[in-house]
């Protein structure tokens, strides 16, 4: 469904993701793991078109996606959860899911959205009208999220969304990330906490200074002694 | 207190025209930090493209009630293109440059607008034809004019318009998550350079009708008259908290009182030594007190990541 081949991106002189190439089908949850700096964020900034990649091509349910402009990236069904979950501030949390839905009209089904994302997160619904920036950095990341649902997209991509979070809070979440998952999304999650992400995922990359150095089935990396070394603590 | 609650009433009239500017110059600088100090110019094109518009179309005859919502529909339209044209041509290309670089160009934008209207207009006075009927009224001692009224009520409703558009709809949603975060608004699907000449295009009209009324209410116009007015306005919109809606208009509407008040005493004031012609200073006061001491303004976020 995402072909990623040869993607790379840099800043001025520094090359943060060196000509990697990989994919995710249809259905799947992919873990990207790596130490910070390795490149994941970069990797998903250039997916979604936040930031222009140097070479490479993206393609998206057969579509060459890697040249559009930024806006329409969302309606080719593609949504990200970024890195610090960038709710906006001063709009309440209802405003922010109704941002979520503004690629869409029909009022009628943004209610049903609106309900459905309710239920995964029903701590949004009590929040309904508070501003996003007084939420607590749990219930931003659910916001977050939520927002990305809004969409209905094709494929989540995920940005650390265990990021500075108390543990109970990360379980939450990815009870939620798991939900969404076996509904059927394809998600893309990028994660530090490496044996969080291996547990929620079918398949892995490992990426290392900007290239992807290990991949395989998320069982397999969890059990593969240089991941145990370098990702798991052991 | 005759004097009092007179230069009141004349206050509110003045502040709500600078109401209407102000909002010009914050509905920009929330969007995209940027103060567009050729917003003034605008407002003086509006003054008079309505005078050229309005004037023929008395000359031909027609009532003036009818010759006055042409002129203002073709100044409303003109300053909307030209408010869309300087973010297209002048700023858009200058959205990554640093900060003093379109600051400049704005500056340098006010300049040709100004030198463009001379070319246009001349260099002389220009008397604002009479569109509205002059009534006079005196209430407890106090007069007023019904074009007072007018601009007074079209400001309110206006305003109470921008905010319904800003505060309600799809557009005015968009507008204020782009101006808190503009590469999120994009990936919700947003096209930012749509809502910032949304933004210009809109600030635009409202100085449009800010240029119409100021010219209804001297009844003269002047290609140099943009720059005090515009200055006046950004003091207003800086006094309420420049980015903030609200503070435009309550900003505006305060130094039209704070002007309006020391105009009328400053004679008391300095024992004769200043005449109410000395009137454009106190705004300017208000301007250096504000940035001294709450440069965030009345209503404003802190300043820091933006000015
Ligand atoms: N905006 C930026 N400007 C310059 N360098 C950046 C920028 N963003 C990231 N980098 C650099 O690119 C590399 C990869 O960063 P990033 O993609 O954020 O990694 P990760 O998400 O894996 O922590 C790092 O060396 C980082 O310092
Ligand atoms: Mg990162």
């Amino acid at each position: 469904m995402l072909e990623v081949t040869g993607l790379h991106v840099a800043y001025g002189g520094i090359q943060a993701v060196r000509s990697i190439t990989f994919h995710v089908k249809e259905g799947e949850t992919v873990a990207l793991i790596g130490a910070n700096g390795a490149g994941k964020s970069s990797t998903l900034k250039a997916i979604a078109r936040v930031i222009d990649a140097v070479g490479g091509d993206v393609h998206f349910c057969g579509e060459k996606i890697s040249r559009i402009v930024p806006h329409d990236i969302i309606r080719k069904g593609i949504a990200l959860v970024p890195e610090g979950r960038g709710v906006f501030p001063r709009l309440s949390v209802l405003e922010n899911l109704h941002m979520g839905a503004f690629i869409h009209d029909a009022a009628v089904d943004v209610e049903k959205d609106l309900k459905m994302v309710y239920d995964y997160f029903p701590r949004l619904r009590e929040r309904e009208s508070q501003l996003a920036g007084t939420l607590s950095g749990g219930e931003q990341q659910m916001l977050a999220i939520g927002r990305a649902l809004m969409s209905r997209p094709k494929m989540l991509l995920l940005d650390e969304p265990s990021m500075g979070l108390a543990p109970i809070m990360v379980q939450k979440i990815f009870e939620v990330i798991r939900a969404v998952a076996a509904a059927g999304m394809t998600t893309l999650l990028i994660e530090q906490n490496a044996r969080l992400a291996l547990q929620s995922s079918q398949r892995g990359y490992v990426m290392e200074s900007g290239e992807i150095t290990l991949h395989g089935d998320s069982p397999a990396l969890l059990d593969d002694s240089k991941v145990r070394a370098a990702y798991l603590g052991e | 207190m005759d004097i009092f609650l007179q230069q009141i009433i004349n206050g509110l009239v003045q502040g709500s025209i600078y109401a209407l500017v102000a909002l010009g110059y914050t509905m920009v600088y929330g969007i995209m930090g940027l103060i567009n100090f050729a917003h003034g110019e605008v407002v003086m094109i509006g003054t008079l493209v309505t005078i050229t518009v309005a004037g023929s179309l008395l000359k031909a005859g027609m009532p003036a009630l009818l010759a006055g919502l042409g002129g203002l529909s073709a100044s409303v339209l003109v300053c909307m293109a030209l408010g869309w044209g300087l973010e297209r041509i002048a700023y858009r290309p200058l959205r990554n440059a640093p900060r003093l670089t379109p600051l400049i160009t704005a500056i340098g934008m006010s300049i040709i607008l100004q030198n463009l209207a001379m070319m246009i207009w001349g260099r002389n006075y220009l008397t604002f034809p009479a569109l509205l009927p002059k009534i006079d009224f005196e209430v407890a001692g106090v007069n007023f004019s019904a074009i007072q009224i007018i601009i007074v009520l079209v400001s309110a409703t206006t305003m109470g318009g921008l905010l319904l558009l800003v505060y309600r709809t799809k557009l005015g949603m968009a507008m204020r998550a782009t101006a808190q975060n503009p590469a999120i608004a994009s990936l919700m699907g947003v096209n930012i350079n749509r809502v910032i000449a949304a933004a210009f295009i809109i600030g635009s009209a409202l100085g449009a009708l800010a240029g119409v009324m100021v010219g209804s209410y001297y009844e003269i116009a002047h290609y140099q008259m943009g720059f005090m007015l515009g200055l006046k306005a950004f003091t207003a919109a800086v006094l309420g908290g420049i980015g903030n809606l609200a503070g435009a208009m309550l900003g505006g509407v305060l130094l039209g009182i704070i002007e309006a008040l020391g105009a009328g005493y400053i004679g008391d004031l300095t024992g004769g030594f200043l005449g109410s012609h000395y009137q454009d200073i106190f705004a300017f006061v208000v301007l250096i007190i504000v940035l001294m001491f709450k440069p965030s303004g009345l209503f404003g976020e802190k300043t820091g990541e933006r000015a």
